[in-house]
């Protein structure tokens, strides 16, 4: 409308210019020195420092919190600040901050982005708590301590875990009269139930069994009990493999046999709210499940029995691993932190409070007991036959291939043999980015 | 009181760029102080992000930052890349679909513009309502109303014997679905601005009309809409600008997890897809860029089209 004066845009453009030159250059410094790390000591009792513990489950902060006490203890001038930050936004933050080099002192990392971080140099490893006998990583399930090995080098031990049972609804399956799902079930077992469950209740609306796009939950854990692998040892896609691609049929068969809901429907609701609605008999679900059961529709007529097998029996396993930041200014008083949060005493405290499974072999006892007349012991037997999360550097990229590609696949639009090959294409392009 | 000794020395006042060119060089500068925190402002946050962008758009970006300049490689493959072109024409789509909520406000905001109408302030507020709400709190509400299996709309149409589809998980319908929120929560933003040309239409022109005799519609269709169209205008662009920008409503309704987004994308779900769920942060970049381009072109489109239509008196 009105016309700027050259001079006025000149000035602009030129500010403009100059500042982002300046942050150019700001950026093509070197990355940050990952830090030598000297020889760990348990830091003098009077040590004085402030950390920041960044970490997204706000329903742990009770539980954490009672470990501090227990550190401040110990440790009088560590001063922790706890700073949550929802499951949405924590990846994105942590990025940024890795990115600037301010990450937390200490902080969660999962299984899907260890490596990135530890492969870019973000994260200390704990190679000298381990050699100096202040952190034994005997002590936990070791599915999950490799998890956060790379390349030989320990960079974190879990400070829990989860494992995927079959919850099950036992009204529903007096309705339809069905006899209970066993500890020796098969994958015959699930189909024929399911479907004699979804033909008896129909006119209630009710299925018998549900599929998902969820991989830790569903299909995961039948490509391993297949035998089948996601990612193979030398880092290739496994999804045209024979054996995954059997996995992967299992629940294109439950759907075409209408023993499960439709994909579109499990879009529009996920497998977790129709089995607490009461719409479901069996869901594939893991070990945190309980926290969803208590208070819902169905809380009395719930029970979990082991994920049925296929050729074999396979779960998969996860759990999440306190690191300490490779650029933390205070990271003697970090790694006593990290070795206080990993010991027997602290992961107790843990299960008895929160409402996760701890890590420390021997520690799980309350986890077991915590919903009574519950065959809850399931998820920690499942340890035995246990498979890490399938992850790479970057696992959110071939994640995303997944979510678009195996839908059509499990929804019958096309064979699994024709939507595998195209996925494991795409997944090794994105693999091979990695390297 | 610095202008006190001026006049008592006439000699300086009268010489040449003297005092007076003095003050127009101070008159010259003070405006400019004025601004200049608002210069700063879209200096520091709107044209050097996008001048950033702009560099950003040529390279490789590092998970971590540290990039790589590839020179053009991120546009050629931009070029190629089918989903560039559907999520141009979803994007597309959905403007269609909004902006076909202007007629309808237009209507409403005459309605409640109406001499003597009860309860107008009411009315506003309830129209008003949709759009100040956060779109992730209208995107939970929608999606129950959507729901295949358990949706109110759902429901609604199978009383008169329809079988409704499932709304957000079809491809096809469910842009459309979006599409349909999206016009409801823009509309009150639109009856707001219209409602306040009407009250710039002076009442003396319908007073002459209904003297003459002429009829409501023709007094609609006459007075009321040429005279609006300066608003009209207004309200066409921004809807524009800000459909073409969609992302919130798609992401909260559809769900990231949805197997249909890649199907269902806008553009700048593309853009937040390719960089922040698969970390191509120099190709979003790209994308970006192409995003700024397409939303000028649109607008200068729009304001040339302008002479055409809006009656600007």
């Amino acid at each position: 409308m009105q016309r700027t004066s050259t001079r006025g845009r000149m000035a602009l453009a030129a500010t403009a210019a100059a500042s982002t030159v300046a942050l150019l250059a700001a950026c093509s410094g070197p990355a940050g020195d990952a830090g030598s790390d000297a020889d760990y000591a348990p830091p003098a009792s009077d040590l004085q420092a402030e950390l920041t513990y960044a970490f997204w489950d706000a329903s742990q902060q009770a539980a954490i919190e009672a470990n501090l006490e227990e550190f401040n203890a110990q440790y009088p001038n560590i001063k922790v600040n706890l700073d949550v930050t929802p499951w949405g936004d924590y990846w994105t933050k942590i990025q940024t901050q890795a990115s600037s080099d301010t990450l937390p002192d200490l902080f969660w990392l999962n299984g899907p982005n260890f490596q990135l971080y530890a492969s870019n140099g973000k994260v200390a490893p704990i190679t000298t708590l381990v050699d100096g006998g202040y952190i034994d990583t005997a002590d936990y399930p070791s599915a999950l301590v490799d998890l956060y090995n790379l390349d030989g080098v320990q960079y974190g031990v879990p400070k829990d875990f989860d494992t995927i049972g079959l919850w099950y609804n036992t009204a529903l399956f007096a309705a339809a009269g069905v006899d209970e799902p066993t500890a020796d079930w098969t994958w015959d077992d699930v189909s024929a139930a399911g479907e004699q469950i979804s033909t008896a209740l129909a006119d209630q609306g009710v299925y018998g069994v549900a599929g998902g796009m969820d991989g830790q939950t569903t299909y995961y854990n039948t490509i391993f009990q297949a035998g089948g692998e996601v990612i193979t040892a030398d880092g290739t896609s496994g999804y045209a493999d024979e054996a995954t691609q059997k996995g992967l049929q299992f629940w294109a068969d439950l759907i075409a046999s209408g023993a499960s809901p439709s994909m579109q429907q499990l879009t529009d609701t996920p497998a977790d709210q129709w089995f607490t609605s009461g719409k479901l008999a069996m869901y594939y679900g893991g070990s945190w499940f309980r926290g969803a059961i208590g208070g819902s529709d169905v809380e009395a007529d719930v029970q979990v029995a082991p994920l049925p097998r296929g050729e074999k029996q396979a779960t998969v396993i996860h759990g999440v691993a306190n690191v300490v930041s490779a650029n933390s200014k205070n990271k003697q008083a970090a790694r006593a932190l990290q070795v206080f949060l990993a010991s027997k005493e602290a992961q107790q405290q843990q299960g008895e409070v929160g409402s996760i499974i701890p890590a420390f072999t021997g520690t799980q006892s309350s986890f077991v007991g915590s919903l009574p007349g519950v065959n809850l012991q399931v998820f920690l037997d499942a340890v035995d036959y246990a498979v890490p999360l399938p992850v790479s550097k970057n696992s959110a990229a071939w994640n995303a291939f997944e979510a678009e590609l195996l839908p059509e696949a499990f929804s019958g639009d096309r064979s699994v043999a024709d939507v595998t090959v195209d996925l494991a294409q795409q997944m090794d392009d994105a693999l091979a980015k990695e390297r | 009181m610095s202008s006190a000794p001026a006049r008592l020395r006439p000699a300086r006042a009268t010489r040449r760029g003297g005092a007076e060119a003095q003050a127009r060089r101070r008159d010259g500068a003070w405006p400019w102080l004025f601004v200049l925190p608002l210069l700063i402002g879209i200096a520091t946050f709107y044209l050097w992000p996008i001048l950033q962008t702009f560099y950003f758009s040529f390279t490789e970006w590092g998970v971590f930052g540290g990039t790589t300049w590839t020179g053009i490689d991120n546009y050629a493959r931009l070029v190629v890349d089918p989903k560039l072109y559907q999520s141009i024409g979803n994007t597309l789509l959905y403007t269609a679909i909004v902006l076909l909520g202007i007629p309808i406000a237009v209507v409403l905001a005459t309605l409640l513009n109406t001499p003597g109408l009860r309860f107008a302030a009411v009315y506003r507020v309830l129209f008003f309502l949709p759009y100040i709400a956060m779109p992730t709190a209208v995107a939970m509400v929608w999606r129950i109303i959507f729901n295949g299996d358990f949706g109110v709309l759902n429901w609604v149409l199978s009383l008169v014997g329809i079988d409704g589809p499932y709304w957000t998980s079809t491809p096809g319908v469910a842009l459309v679905a979006v599409a349909i929120v999206g016009l409801w929560s823009s509309l009150g933003f639109a009856i707001i601005v219209l409602g306040a040309g009407l009250k710039a239409i002076p009442p003396e022109y319908y007073e002459a009309a209904e003297l003459d005799g002429a009829s409501a519609w023709r007094r609609f269709t006459s007075i009321t809409v040429p005279l609006l169209t300066p608003s009209i205008f207004f309200v066409t662009v921004v809807t524009t600008i800000s459909s073409f920008q969609l992302f919130d409503l798609l992401y909260a309704i559809l769900g990231s997890s949805n197997p249909i987004v890649p199907k269902s994308m806008s553009l700048v779900y593309f853009f937040y897809r390719e960089g922040f769920t698969l970390g191509d942060k120099g190709y979003a970049a790209a994308i970006a860029m192409v995003i700024l381009a397409i939303i000028g072109m649109a607008t200068l489109v729009q304001f040339r089209l302008q002479r055409k239509w809006v009656v600007n008196d």
